[in-house]
């Protein structure tokens, strides 16, 4: 039998009691948790969601995404994955936790490979009690009809729902790869040890295109480049050390694929981005 | 015909404006922008614009839609130039038609006054001096992160 087509999910409608604040916004290495864990999905995916409460989605930084929003409420991770399955019940999910700051794309890689797809899911057995890690693993759409049988009998764990299911169990690469964050205590210490890296994220191609003064600054109207910028803010931090460039970013405004955008949208391979200086028309 | 254009030539406004004659229409308002020899106590020589015609395109018909649905108007349209023009020469015309004059004053001056604020387009002067700038960008970035305010105020030289 073919493998069902794999979409991806990331976690974001916890409610980040214990932190204290919301830990898809969450900031390491300069960007948000819930970007980094899309920019980690995304690649790998048909299609990439990120899962929300329904009093979230106006939230600014989970609206950039395609959202899926809880049918359930009050029930945890186990809601975010019934919603999925119940949009798309012919998908497999790639599932990802919005709290997991050193998963990186090792760890991710070597989840798609071992994938089983004729089971219930493919999960890492965690390093710290053995148990089925299941927000970073694949569910199968098979567990679909079974997860929703398993939350009618009053279940709201998806550990013991795989511990207990038809799931491909494996070791984790990096041990700690999986560790979340749920205390500012354990925040600290995981932004300590990130460094700014492009964080698993590919470099990707963009073009570029210079006008007015950014123009005699580069030297050139255009160029298309191989960058692992993330959002504009970067590129253009990027070009800074390469470039004259005058013009402080707060008096620029941002351009992809001529269409004005905000300083931190997520570029995407192909984009076509231009940095726009004070305007002087009429 | 696009409502929101640019023009690489002399701007014609005698047919620009029969464009905008409707029977519906008692009242026509235009405006006129033109390149004048001074600027910020400089004498300014000629000038360039330059756009970045994609996004400015989408935008510009984006204003010329809201004045028309802000204002009851019936036709709007506005051409701006680009590349090099001496002084006295048509930079931008902005051209309303509507059933009563009031509308008409009104919508063509939130016309010409979001064109200035919003579309990508910047002007180079060259001054009889022999400097040169480009108009609001070079006092920013002496000033590091000052927020631009979108007037010609504090053009200077480069």
């Amino acid at each position: 039998m073919s493998a069902a087509p794999l979409y991806g999910l990331v976690l974001a409608g916890g409610r980040s009691t214990r932190m204290g604040a919301d830990k898809a916004a969450l900031a390491y290495a300069g960007r948000a948790q819930l970007e980094r864990a899309m920019a980690l999905l995304t690649p790998h995916v048909a299609r990439a969601y990120v899962s929300v409460r329904a009093d979230q989605t106006e939230d600014p930084l989970r609206a950039r995404f395609a959202q899926i929003a809880d049918t359930h409420a009050n029930l945890g991770p186990v809601a975010g994955l019934l919603a999925a399955q119940a949009r798309h019940p012919d998908a497999a999910w790639l599932v990802l936790a919005c709290d997991l700051p050193r998963l990186d794309e090792a760890t991710v890689a070597h989840l798609l490979r071992a994938r089983a797809p004729g089971r219930a899911a493919t999960a890492y057995r965690s390093s710290h009690d053995g148990l089925p890690e299941p927000l970073c693993a694949i569910w199968e759409p098979a567990s679909g009809p079974q997860l929703a049988a398993y939350v009618a009998g009053g279940g709201e764990c998806p550990r013991k729902f795989l511990a207990r299911a038809d799931t491909e169990l494996i070791e984790q690469p990096d041990p700690r790869a999986l560790d979340n964050i749920n205390t500012r205590e354990e925040y600290a210490e995981a932004m300590a040890t990130l460094t700014p890296d492009s964080g698993g994220h590919p470099a990707c191609r963009i073009s570029v295109q210079y006008y007015a003064l950014l123009r005699e600054q580069a030297g050139r109207r255009e160029e298309i480049l191989t960058t692992t910028a993330r959002t504009p803010r970067e590129l253009y931090a990027e070009l800074s050390t390469r470039y004259p460039f005058s013009l402080a970013p707060e008096v620029l405004r941002v351009a992809i694929n001529a269409e004005f955008r905000d300083w931190s949208s997520p570029l995407a391979e192909g984009d076509a981005v231009v940095f726009i200086p004070p305007v002087a028309g009429g | 015909m696009a409502a929101f254009e640019f023009s690489r030539t002399p701007i014609q406004p005698e047919a620009l404006r029969a464009r905008l004659a409707d029977p519906a229409c008692g009242g026509y308002a235009a405006f006129e922008g033109w390149v004048r020899d001074h600027n910020e106590g400089e004498r300014v020589r000629r000038l360039e614009y330059e756009a970045f015609e994609a996004l400015a395109l989408r935008e510009g018909e984006r204003i010329l839609a809201e004045a028309r649905a802000r204002f009851g108007v019936t036709r709007a349209a506005c051409v701006h130039r680009v590349g090099e023009l001496a002084v006295g020469e048509l930079a931008v015309w902005v051209g309303v038609s509507a059933p009563h004059r009031d509308e008409a004053f009104r919508a063509c001056r939130y016309i010409i006054d979001e064109v200035k604020r919003r579309l990508p387009i910047w002007k180079k002067e060259h001054y009889a001096s022999g400097d040169s700038g480009w108009v609001n960008c070079e006092r920013c970035a002496g000033s590091g992160a000052q927020p631009h305010d979108h007037t010609e105020r504090h053009a200077h030289r480069g």
